[in-house]
């Protein structure tokens, strides 16, 4: 562990009261942070704080806080998931900022994801791109074939898992200037794409999720790879690659 | 009311096959004019809407989370249990049947327990069908590694993220019936009442978290999929919005509460911080395949380094205690969770723990001799036979990351220490909770037409749960139980026609629930929900955690009933109730750990024996191991409400009865 400190932060933050309210950035104080605490652990602090204040808390979104069920987001000091790489912001730890330094936090900006509360948005344009085509339609009565019945090679099941180790945060959105979807869309193609189980359905799977993605109001990909670098899940730009050859095999068919 | 747990007659091994051909169908013609609820999209909830969504049925499913994705299985990391004995050596549906109820320390049903074993091969095929990336070997066949309380290979997993992945695979399914409009989903929505007319589950009342609006919802049958309530100790594993408020409120309405102080701690998370920490990390179960875990032997050199004098490094090897293997070489650090836990508590409670925190209390989970064992294996295989200590470490270290790179990442994350170079530092949290409301062999609770499936329910892993075993049992309940049962039930339920919300059961209910929210937003107390969550999680963790004993029981049913009266007194819950609330979220939450922690005191008090995870002090045998009293307690304690004060609820006792496994001590020897 590293030596033990406290450190004094100052804070600003984006408040807004609901979706059809204007917002603005806040300035707080914060003192005696715990070096060893996460992000959000810092958010809680602030909160008790403005709470024993008699002021309202920051709503902020969270739930599993070991950086697997996607849920935080946070654009800390310009960036997605803050200054470290590969992690979320419940991953992200105050030994990473300085004593005395002012924190911007910010929510994810992008026109398909709109601000519910504070530092909240609304993520469920992800969930109509699943529903549109990300799933291998198979009933589930169990009585498929056995398991080992299809042998798959060990690198395309490798590659498969590593695209779908996707956990929905979209911090790919959120920091691409175009505010596209593309690697989150091009993870859940991959991932079936792989693997022979989701050959069957892999045109119109393809078809579907992307004009979804399309009228939900994301932009498109111009190879910066800003997603790669701020995914917490190093989901590499490949799969948007693979999306756009399956698109292309799709499309002309 | 007598507990009828409706277990099908015959041998164990047809139970099951038997009571489907018995149980009632409803035609595919009437499914759609048939309404259910699900609460819950976790593995068994998801599973459940996804199946009864497909068959037909009018699916309303709920979550708290602003996605069906997000829901807590997502973050089990070791893997699930199957017996399909793909390793050849020697697994089997019985043997499965058995590690479970031994692992349970002999308090699950058997039944119940049978039927999960007989599904378990089915949810592998299942998940694989559905495209779930499991881990492979270099044939391209599933490859599996063992976890505690069993001497087989039947885990299967997908790197340190097994749950993420069977979750995406069931919240796919879900998404495919959502997309096709058989399942509509309400994200964002709470479940705050459960609404009964003429005794029956007819709908529940759900808040809308982002507008705070209250919203009836009927249906022929709910189904409650909620999860766990480990967070009743404020610091666990759970996810921090994981809770019991689904499960209390069907209690508060007629269900029985059974078994509440069956709590899990796992052995292998990583120690507290400091106060304000608000969560902790579970270091995977399958770690242990190749981890060590020990203390320094001398307690001079567990002082030296908590000072931070010595390094672990530096321990001879001669002057370590590998206490597990050394207490049970049989199993070794593969013995069942409670066990290791247990063995943890007892070796800091002696002086020898190595975390440099308020409490001292801290093991090491060591990979260096894996590395080495590793490292030399994938030195051969390149033919190197004369392998150099540098390429050793180096080959073993690559192993290692394969297997569990992203556990070692997140330790890295949290503590700041790699734990490639230094042993992992790890002790006991709360993790999972067996005991939940009260289900029969239906997973039908105690109020027709409640339906309760996964963590929620109480009914397969008896006193502690093995590992990989959650995880199958979400699924066998919602992909392979609950389609029949429900149906079963459904069958009478198709002339009853669509289920009006504006009855007077309906309206009470939303009553009583605006009114329960205006008592907490106008009490304008001087303390937050945490404050009484932090002192409730205390109590909890010192008296009703790893080791019990009676005077430490009764004080906490009087504590925990005093902060009861405290939070109401004195609680502080800003904003308003028509609006996005995260406080008093919490609040209503609380409210409703506050109850069911002087439950688990009081059930625990009651439950004069060891067993599982339950330990009193007062029953232990010579050698410190759980001194179990089948004569007087080999029975499913279930709760009736009686009131907010817990310690007045009635206790009704469902017998435990062991025809098809010999009831005997549970030894891991």
């Amino acid at each position: 562990m590293s030596a033990k400190k406290n450190i004094n932060i100052n804070l600003k933050i984006w408040r807004q009261k609901n979706a059809s309210t204007k917002g603005k950035m806040e300035t707080y104080k914060l003192d005696n942070v715990s070096t060893d605490s996460s992000f959000l652990e810092m958010l809680d602090q602030l909160n008790e704080q403005l709470i024993n204040n008699q002021q309202e808390p920051v709503a902020f979104d969270h739930d599993c806080r070991e950086g697997i069920c996607g849920m935080c987001s946070l654009y800390i000091n310009g960036r997605a998931h803050g200054p470290d790489t590969g992690t979320t912001t419940c991953q992200l730890h105050m030994r990473k900022f300085k004593d005395g330094e002012t924190i911007f936090i910010e929510p994810w900006r992008s026109k398909a994801f709109p601000v519910v509360k504070d530092l909240m948005v609304d993520r469920s344009a992800f969930d109509r791109i699943q529903q549109a085509g990300g799933f291998v339609s198979v009933n589930t009565s169990g009585r498929t074939i056995d398991a080992n019945a299809t042998p798959i090679r060990k690198e395309d099941a490798d590659k498969a898992f590593m695209a779908a180790a996707c956990i929905g945060c979209g911090a790919c959105v959120a920091t691409c200037k175009n505010g596209s979807a593309m690697l989150f869309v091009g993870a859940k193609v991959s991932q079936y794409a792989l693997l022979p189980q989701g050959k069957v359905e892999a045109t119109e799977r393809v078809l579907n999720m992307v004009r979804q993605m399309d009228e939900e109001g994301f932009g498109n990909c111009t190879n910066t790879g800003a997603c790669e670098v701020e995914c917490p899940k190093g989901i590499s730009l490949e799969n948007i690659a693979r999306m756009n050859r399956e698109y292309l095999k799709a499309s002309v068919l | 009311m007598a507990l009828d747990s409706k277990i099908p007659q015959g041998h164990i091994s047809e139970k099951w096959t038997n009571h489907k051909n018995n149980l009632k169908l409803v035609a595919p013609n009437n499914r759609p004019k048939i309404d259910v609820i699900v609460v819950g999209t976790g593995l068994a909830g998801a599973s459940a809407a996804a199946s009864l969504g497909e068959m037909g049925y009018n699916v309303k499913a709920f979550c708290f989370q602003d996605s069906p994705r997000r829901a807590h299985s997502i973050a089990a990391q070791g893997g699930i249990n199957a017996a399909k004995n793909y390793q050849n050596d020697g697994d089997s549906t019985y043997r499965l049947f058995y590690d479970t109820i031994k692992g349970g320390d002999y308090r699950a049903r058997e039944a119940n327990v049978h039927r999960l074993a007989e599904v378990s091969s089915n949810i592998i095929d299942q998940c694989v069908a559905q495209g779930v990336p499991f881990a492979r070997d270099y044939g391209g066949l599933l490859d599996n590694r063992s976890f505690g309380g069993t001497q087989v290979q039947r885990t299967f997993y997908a790197a340190g993220q097994t749950g993420q992945q069977l979750l995406l695979g069931a919240y796919s399914a879900l998404s495919r019936q959502i997309g096709l409009g058989n399942v509509k989903m309400y994200n964002r929505h709470e479940m705050l009442d459960i609404v009964k007319v003429d005794g029956k589950a007819r709908g529940i009342i759900a808040r809308n978290l982002i507008t705070g609006e209250l919203e009836r919802h009927s249906a022929h049958a709910v189904i409650i999929a909620s999860g766990g309530y480990g967070n009743v100790y404020f610091l666990s594993t759970n996810a921090m919005g994981s809770n019991v408020t689904a499960s209390w409120k069907v209690h508060k309405k007629g269900a029985h509460f059974a078994n509440p102080c069956f709590v899990q701690i796992h052995p292998t998370c990583i120690p507290v911080h400091g106060t304000n920490q608000a969560k902790l990390t579970l270091m995977s179960e399958s770690l242990r395949n190749s981890g060590r875990i020990w203390v320094p032997a001398k307690k001079e050199d567990a002082e030296a380094i908590r000072a931070g004098k010595l390094k672990p490094t530096q321990i001879a090897e001669e002057d370590r205690d590998y206490f597990l293997e050394r207490k049970y070489p049989a199993f070794g650090n593969l013995v069942p969770r409670d066990v290791a836990s247990r063995a943890a508590k007892d070796v800091c409670d002696a002086g020898h723990g190595i975390e440099a925190n308020d409490t001292n209390e801290g093991v090491y989970l060591d990979f260096a001799s894996e590395i080495i064992t590793k490292g030399k294996q994938a030195a051969f295989t390149q033919g190197d036979h004369n392998p150099s200590d540098a390429k050793i470490q180096e080959l073993g270290k690559k192993w290692v990351e394969s297997k569990y790179g992203n556990l070692f990442t997140m330790y890295e994350k949290i503590t700041d220490e790699n734990p490639y170079e230094t042993p992992m530092k790890i002790y006991p949290a709360v993790h999972y909770t067996m005991g939940g409301v009260w289900v029969d062999y239906n997973l039908m609770s105690s109020i027709p037409g409640c339906f309760v499936a996964g963590e929620a329910n109480f009914s397969d892993h008896g006193a502690n749960r093995l590992g990989a075993s959650a995880l199958m049992q979400g699924l066998a309940d919602g992909y392979f139980v609950l389609p029949y049962t429900v149906s079963n039930y459904l069958a009478d339920e198709i002339r009853t026609g669509k289920i009006s919300t504006d009855t007077p059961e309906f309206v009470e209910a939303e009553n009583a629930v605006r009114q329960s929210i205006e008592q907490l937003i106008n009490n304008k107390g001087t303390k937050s929900v945490d404050y009484f969550h932090k002192k409730l999680g205390l109590i909890m963790w010192n008296k009703v955690g790893m080791a019990r004993n009676e005077k430490g029981l009764t004080e906490a049913i009087e504590e925990i009933g005093q902060l009861r009266e405290d939070f109401y007194a004195d609680v502080r819950v800003p904003g308003a109730a028509n609006e996005l609330n995260q406080e008093l979220e919490k609040a209503l939450r609380v409210a409703d750990f506050i109850e069911l922690g002087q439950l688990m005191a009081k059930d625990a008090l009651l439950r004069k024996e060891s067993c599982g995870g339950h330990f009193r002090e007062e029953y232990q045998d010579a050698e410190g191991e759980t001194l179990r009293d089948d004569e007087n307690f080999a029975y499913v304690a279930a709760w009736e409400y009686n009131g907010s004060d817990a310690s007045k609820s009635v206790l009704h006792k469902e017998e435990l009865k062991y025809e098809f496994i010999k009831i005997a001590a549970r030894n891991y020897k």
